[in-house]
């Protein structure tokens, strides 16, 4: 690798974690003691500029359609997720296949702290500051063998625990891929937590995808499988629509999604009269990734 | 039924249009204070929407209650009919000011959209029906282009169904539902031929 990533985002536009539960009501004491200086800087400082969403913005409007279609439905629904004890299969092209516990797969890897910016395919966004382990790692200790050009990823199915899954909203298990250049990049992130919290439920627990210059949906959640592969993997939402959805996926303003602009979004937490603001090419991490796409056709690969 | 019937005679219509606006300013007083949840622009848009429909609906279902079920909402029909437009109205605005945000954008919306060209034409064949809603305008055209007028009724919910059906990801049941319903109203008024009797 280059390098590794470093936050362009820094902590101080992290609210600490009194802050974070419950922001709003707990400025609004603040400022009216006039503490507002006093603990509320760094957040009044950022103003206008980007500010990381709170916990409950991040945790209570969520695409997880095993738990339901609605935003609210998955925190309505996922606390029936068994998240213990957890393995992932990790087979395909790798030196070392098998089934590992999160314990074996991670221990010893760095966690970090990464601020992204997160572009849903609906046209909102939100900031997280997620904490994880880059992919790469994970991908290097399992051994990636020099045939393998894709990495396949899949959800669990626990039908029973998962309403959206008996209802079959769409086809399940919930599969994603990546090229293994784009697995390998620095920004792709195993997300194991939110804030100073373990990785929520609703978002994905115990450990998700994250990479943050692709739509929201690639950002596959809960995942128990790792596979390494030869050819391009299906990937749910292709499959289903694949006028609508491409398997690459990355945030382009120029590239409207077939039913709604793709051109501005909607910054979740600015409440009912909030501005749309303009969507970044690669969603802001065009220098780090726009050299991975430098020959495609980004109309053609969307 | 006759006892329904008459109880719901003692109603009056206006109390049909307290509680659509009622109801409307309660929708945007949750979408303020964070009741309809940490994004509110579009769940008030989709609310407003939702109540729209079910009030086509329910506008469409008048005849039928009546002649299947002896159920007579027909002093309401009016009232429920420009209710549902009152609920169209706000749910384009919300799309317009506070979602999509600019004129120019709106109308790019509605060209290149086919769902949203869809629902816009929708919107547009009820403007007419939402004018002549009154007992003047039906003195002056007539009975029967007053009825045949408000024929715009089918076209308009078919169209409803089939914009609500075109935002759907994936299989979602509501829309489905709606469309089914909708389908079904529109169905009972379809008069099939006569069978010829042989001679």
């Amino acid at each position: 690798m280059a390098h590794r990533w470093t936050n362009d985002l820094t902590r101080a536009n992290v609210t600490p974690k009194p802050l974070y539960l419950n922001r709003r009501q707990i400025m609004r004491g603040a400022a009216g003691l006039g503490l507002a200086s006093a603990f509320g800087g760094p957040v009044a400082a950022q103003a206008g500029a980007l500010e990381p969403n709170t916990f409950e913005e991040i945790t209570t409007y969520n695409n997880f359609y095993e738990f339901g279609t609605g935003k609210e439905d998955p925190a309505r629904n996922a606390g029936a997720l068994e998240i213990e004890p957890w393995s992932i299969k990790v087979d395909g092209l790798v030196d070392s296949p098998g089934e590992y516990s999160l314990a074996e797969l991670l221990d010893g890897l760095t966690e970090e702290e990464r601020i992204y910016r997160f572009r849903c395919v609906e046209a909102w966004s939100m900031v997280i500051p997620w904490r994880g382990y880059e992919l790469a790692d994970i991908l290097t200790r399992v051994g990636v063998k020099p045939e393998a050009r894709y990495v396949a990823f899949e959800t669990v199915v626990q039908e029973e625990n998962m309403p959206g899954v008996r209802r079959r909203v769409i086809p399940f298990p919930y599969v994603e891929g990546l090229r293994i250049d784009e697995a390998m990049h620095p920004l792709t992130l195993m997300a194991t937590g939110i804030y100073d919290e373990p990785m929520p439920k609703q978002n994905g627990a115990p450990i998700r995808l994250v990479v943050p210059w692709k739509y929201g949906f690639k950002s596959i959640k809960s995942i128990v499988r790792i596979s390494l592969v030869e050819d391009e993997p299906p990937a749910s939402w292709n499959v289903i629509n694949p006028r609508e959805y491409g398997f690459y996926s990355n945030v382009n303003p120029t590239v409207d999604h077939p039913r709604w602009s793709q051109a501005t979004e909607r910054r979740i937490g600015g409440g009912l009269f909030a501005s749309r603001q303009e969507t970044l090419m690669f969603n802001g991490y065009e220098s780090e990734v726009a050299s991975l796409y430098e020959d495609m056709d980004l109309s053609e690969y969307f | 039924m006759d006892s329904v019937n008459s109880l719901i005679r003692k109603v009056p219509a206006w109390s049909l249009y307290l509680a659509s606006a009622g109801w409307a300013a309660w929708l945007f007083y949750l979408a303020i204070t964070g009741g309809l949840g940490v994004e509110p622009i579009n769940a008030l848009e989709r609310e407003y929407g939702e109540v729209a429909i079910k009030l086509l609906i329910l506008g469409l279902a008048v005849t039928p209650l009546r002649r299947f079920a002896g159920l007579n909402l027909m002093k309401f029909r009016r009232a429920i009919g420009l209710s549902a437009f009152f609920f169209v109205v706000a749910h384009f605005l919300v799309f317009a000011v506070l979602d999509v945000q600019s004129i120019d954008r709106v109308w790019q919306e509605i060209v290149k959209r086919p769902y949203v060209t869809v629902g816009m034409a929708s919107f547009l064949a009820l403007i007419p029906l939402a004018i002549t809603s009154n007992n003047l305008s039906v003195r002056r055209m007539g009975g029967v282009a007053w009825r045949r007028l408000h024929k715009l009724t089918y076209p308009a919910a078919f169209l409803a169904a089939l914009h609500y059906l075109w935002i759907a990801k994936g299989f979602e049941i509501e829309p489905i539902a709606h469309a089914v319903v909708i389908f079904a109203l529109l169905a009972l008024r379809v008069r099939l031929p006569r069978r010829q009797v042989a001679a």
